[in-house]
């Protein structure tokens, strides 16, 4: 596409060499500084949008900013921020996981089932379970994708659905409800820790832990490497000796796993489980790192921007909910919001491409 | 110091590589020592690639071995090749866009620190070191995305030696360069080998080779046909054992009657890519596109044919005026264009040859407002004979032909358009020497069959022996008009290399 580029290095007033120099340093350091600004932007542009939003609604609704309004916010965004730190890992990569929602409606039953049979149980065991079922549902994904060679999105679609039909086999019509379950671990649901509450504890410690891990490990660099380079076909990746196959399966198990926790939050959070729990969600989340900035193609996003993307989507949630804005416009909205993302990504990739290439371009007819 | 007393760092030693009936490469050998810079020539198809392939580790001979310091071994994958010191620089840069310059050189290897951490302030360190030894001015930090292909090349040699490459193979890595950028790869050449490195050169071009390589090793059909030092096989003779006969043999030219002017092309510019080119070209006349890979010549096509929008300049098709960016109108007028990548731009490679090859008049392949098999495979099948075409079925999918069927199909598709200006871009890249001929006969009998022929072309041979006029591109200006008579191997390359201006017939 043409971008609108300046003018060519023409020959501007000459004014010797080391003046020429100066001004091209100049120069450079600014394209620099505006391609930092650009992609800080990203973050940064979320959180003021976040905040104008709760600037807003607060002053419109006053009620906004009852505690427990907060509260069933910052729950309902805990649960699916934490599966979008999974799923970050699998897109960056440039691979989907769209059998999260299933994953975790099989999960939260089983983790709930389980403590209802055995109240004896720690519940502690039984989140346990939950994460290790959604890892080996990951597992396979990754296999299918990995070994198969079928592309991420039909495996997951397919998974999506199997799992789906799973759960309703498991549940054959049963219902989990609060009453049966050990006071325990719905205190985990509804409690606090240090005045926070535990399920926000968790997401944040989930997140903080995968953000460190995709920005300082070789582990997590090497997910971006092979996003980055699967966008031309992979051969990159495979020179610099990178087990792709393996990492891209981690990414699926890890996916996976999440899924199953964000299954014992779900169950510990509301206490009523059907077959139909989580259902959708997949969608939420993909939609919540699209926002945060995580593109699509693979190769770049983090998952902290990823996890804002979430606290925004679920904030935009409640305030339309809290405004008493119709149903259908709430999804209209939120749309719209993954739409304007997309767009913005596009758009910013675009210039900073643009601007990286006319400073190599200067710095060539300077050398 | 005798160099038969040196054992090679890397060798082959009578390697042969068969696909199905195709035989890429017959008892190869050949041997990289320590300070040499190995030139390896031979056309398309000669077998140089099957035999890189295997010295990196991506193939494996079925007869024959790879010595490492005088050992046999079997590479199985990039990693053990890459493990024995060699490293491999290819045409087209294989690198991480998203990441920073310093990661794409680390990839694989990040420095640690405590905890498994990455040591970023390490990792930057080393790469700037690399860098400063390679004397380039690249920020380890930015990333590649944006890069040239030049400063990519640049990242891919910092990579090299990053995990100390003794044996570094370079695949036309100078394809894509100006002169400039080329001294500058030379130069990081030049100290390689004076550090004790090997260097394999791959280059079509003739003069580069000379300047920069000791030794030669000649391939032609996958046999090595010479191998000595470079200093006593002059340049003449070297392209003989390339071509195995003469050079002019391979064009048989035949004389057109010049016609009208069909295309005339005025001030066209584009911003940023190419100024103020002028060109004609007439009805059965071949105009060739020459110069460097980069130089823009195909924008230049791609403005005339209105897929690139050009900012300034008039494009005419037999005396009425095409608006600009609009392709529909240029093939309204009777343009056609086949693209330089035709698995990208020219073919759908899922798709059957019968359907690639009718995809361009859909509208007449209908009958009863669906389309019609029948239709297709009649009308494919014209057009395969006509061009010689080797196939199976019409139905089988395009992708399973050679390069050279192929461009057939793809050719086939646009003249059945019926178009007065044919514009081709590489007719003959990627395509083995026989079937190139075939081509090179097809586009002279269209020519003479009154067809107006702008050829955008890198291979000089091909741009002298089927041009009736030569306009040379560099960095987006023609610097250059040759008559046939004119033309001359140092005269193109003089233009196209913009070292000394070429006086006759500058704009």
């Amino acid at each position: 596409m043409s971008t609108p580029v300046s003018a060519p290095p023409g020959p501007s007033a000459p004014q010797g060499p080391a003046a020429v120099a100066e001004a091209e340093a100049e120069r450079v350091s600014t394209g620099r500084r505006v391609v930092d600004r650009l992609i800080r932007a990203r973050e940064l542009g979320l959180v003021v949008v976040l905040l104008a939003i709760v600037g807003i609604t607060g002053a419109i609704e006053p009620n906004f900013f009852d505690l427990d309004s907060i509260k069933e916010t910052v729950l309902n965004v805990a649960i699916i921020a934490v599966m979008t730190a999974g799923m970050t890992l699998v897109i960056v990569t440039r691979n989907i996981d769209l059998s999260v929602g299933s994953i975790l409606g099989l999960t939260a039953f089983l983790c709930g089932d389980l403590l209802t049979k055995h109240p004896g149980m720690p519940w502690i065991v039984a989140v346990l379970v939950a994460v290790a079922i959604g890892a080996a549902c990951g597992l396979l994904n990754g296999v299918l994708v990995t070994w198969g060679r079928v592309p991420a999105l039909v495996v997951t679609l397919g998974t999506m659905y199997a799992l789906r039909g799973v759960a309703f086999l498991v549940t054959d019509g049963r219902q989990i409800n609060a009453e049966d379950l050990p006071d325990s671990f719905l205190n985990v649901g509804s409690g606090t820790l240090l005045g926070i509450p535990t399920l926000i504890v968790v997401a944040v410690v989930v997140i903080l832990l995968f953000w460190f891990v995709t920005r300082d490990y070789a582990w997590g660099r090497q997910l971006y490497a092979i996003g980055s380079s699967g966008r031309s076909g992979g051969q990159a990746a495979k020179l610099a000796g990178l087990k792709s196959d393996r990492r891209v399966t981690q990414a699926f198990v890890i996916s996976g796993a999440l899924a199953g926790l964000g299954g014992a939050m779900f169950a510990a959070r509301y206490g009523t489980v059907d077959a139909t729990a989580g259902d959708g969600y997949e969608l939420r989340v993909i939609g919540a790192a699209v926002v945060g900035g995580v593109a699509i193609a693979g190769g770049s996003g983090s998952v902290l921007g990823a996890a804002i993307g979430a606290v925004l989507l679920g904030t935009i949630q409640t305030a339309l909910i809290v405004l008493k804005i119709d149903d259908f416009w709430q999804q209209a909205i939120v749309g719209l919001l993954i739409i304007v993302a997309i767009a913005l990504d596009r758009l910013i990739a675009n210039q900073s491409e643009a601007l990286l290439r006319q400073r190599s371009a200067r710095r060539r007819t300077s050398a | 110091m005798s160099a038969v007393a040196t054992t090679p760092l890397v060798a082959l030693d009578g390697a042969s590589r068969s696909f199905g009936a195709v035989h890429a490469l017959r008892g190869a050998s050949l041997a990289l020592r320590a300070g040499e810079v190995r030139a390896l020539m031979g056309e398309n198809g000669a077998g140089k690639s099957t035999l890189v392939k295997i010295l990196t580790g991506v193939d494996r001979p079925n007869s024959g071995t790879v010595l490492v310091d005088g050992e046999p071994v079997v590479f199985h994958s990039t990693a053990d090749s890459r493990d024995a010191g060699v490293a491999v620089i290819l045409q087209e840069p294989t690198l991480f866009p998203d990441l920073s310059v310093a990661e794409n050189v680390v990839m694989g290897r990040h420095p640690r620190r405590s905890f498994g951490r990455i040591d970023r302030p390490a990792m930057k360190k080393s790469v700037q070191d690399l860098l400063d030894r390679l004397g380039v001015d690249l920020d380890p930090d930015r990333p590649v995305q944006g890069l040239s292909i030049a400063d990519q090349q640049i990242v891919e040699i910092a990579k090299a030696m990053s995990f100390d490459a003794r044996v570094l193979i370079m695949d036309e890595p100078t394809a894509a360069l100006s002169g400039r950028e080329v001294e500058r790869l030379f130069g990081v050449v030049r100290a390689l080998q004076a550090r004790g490195a090997a260097v394999l050169f791959i280059s079509h071009r003739l003069e580069e080779v000379y300047e920069i390589a000791t030794v030669v090793t000649v391939m032609r059909d996958g046999e090595v046909v010479h191998d000595g030092p470079l200093s006593e096989l002059p340049e003449d003779e070297l392209v003989r054992r390339m071509v195995g006969r003469d050079v002019n043999q391979l064009f048989p030219k035949t004389e057109a009657e010049i016609g009208d002017v069909v295309l005339d092309v005025r001030g066209l510019s584009r911003e940023g890519v190419f100024y103020d080119v002028d060109l004609q070209v007439k009805a059965g006349e071949i105009v060739a596109l020459a110069g460097l890979v980069g130089a823009g010549r195909s924008e230049v096509v791609q403005a005339i044919f209105g897929v690139d929008q050009a900012t300034e300049g008039s494009v005419s098709m037999n005396g009425t005026d095409l608006p600009l960016g609009k392709p529909t109108a240029a093939v309204a007028a009777g343009m056609a264009l086949v693209p330089e990548d035709r698995r990208q731009q020219g073919l759908v490679m899922d798709m059957s040859i019968g359907q690639n090859a009718t995809l361009a008049r859909l509208g007449e392949m209908r009958s009863r407002g669906l389309l019609s098999p029948k239709r297709e495979r009649a009308e494919a099948s014209q057009w395969g004979e006509r061009l010689q075409l080797k196939y199976g079925r019409l139905s089988d999918p395009v992708g399973t032909l050679s390069g050279g069927n192929q461009q057939k199909v793809v050719l086939a598709k646009w003249l059945s358009t019926k178009p007065r200006l044919l514009i081709i871009d590489e007719p003959t890249r990627g395509i083995d020497v026989g079937t190139k001929a075939e081509v090179h006969r097809i586009i002279n009998d269209l020519a003479s069959e009154g067809l107006a022929v702008l050829m955008v072309s890198s291979e000089l041979p091909e741009v002298l022996g089927m041009a009736d006029r030569v306009l040379v591109v560099f960095e987006g200006r023609v610097t250059a008009e040759l008559s046939r008579a004119e033309a001359d191997e140092e005269r193109v390359v003089r233009a196209a290399t913009g070292r000394a201006p070429v006086t006759e017939e500058i704009a």
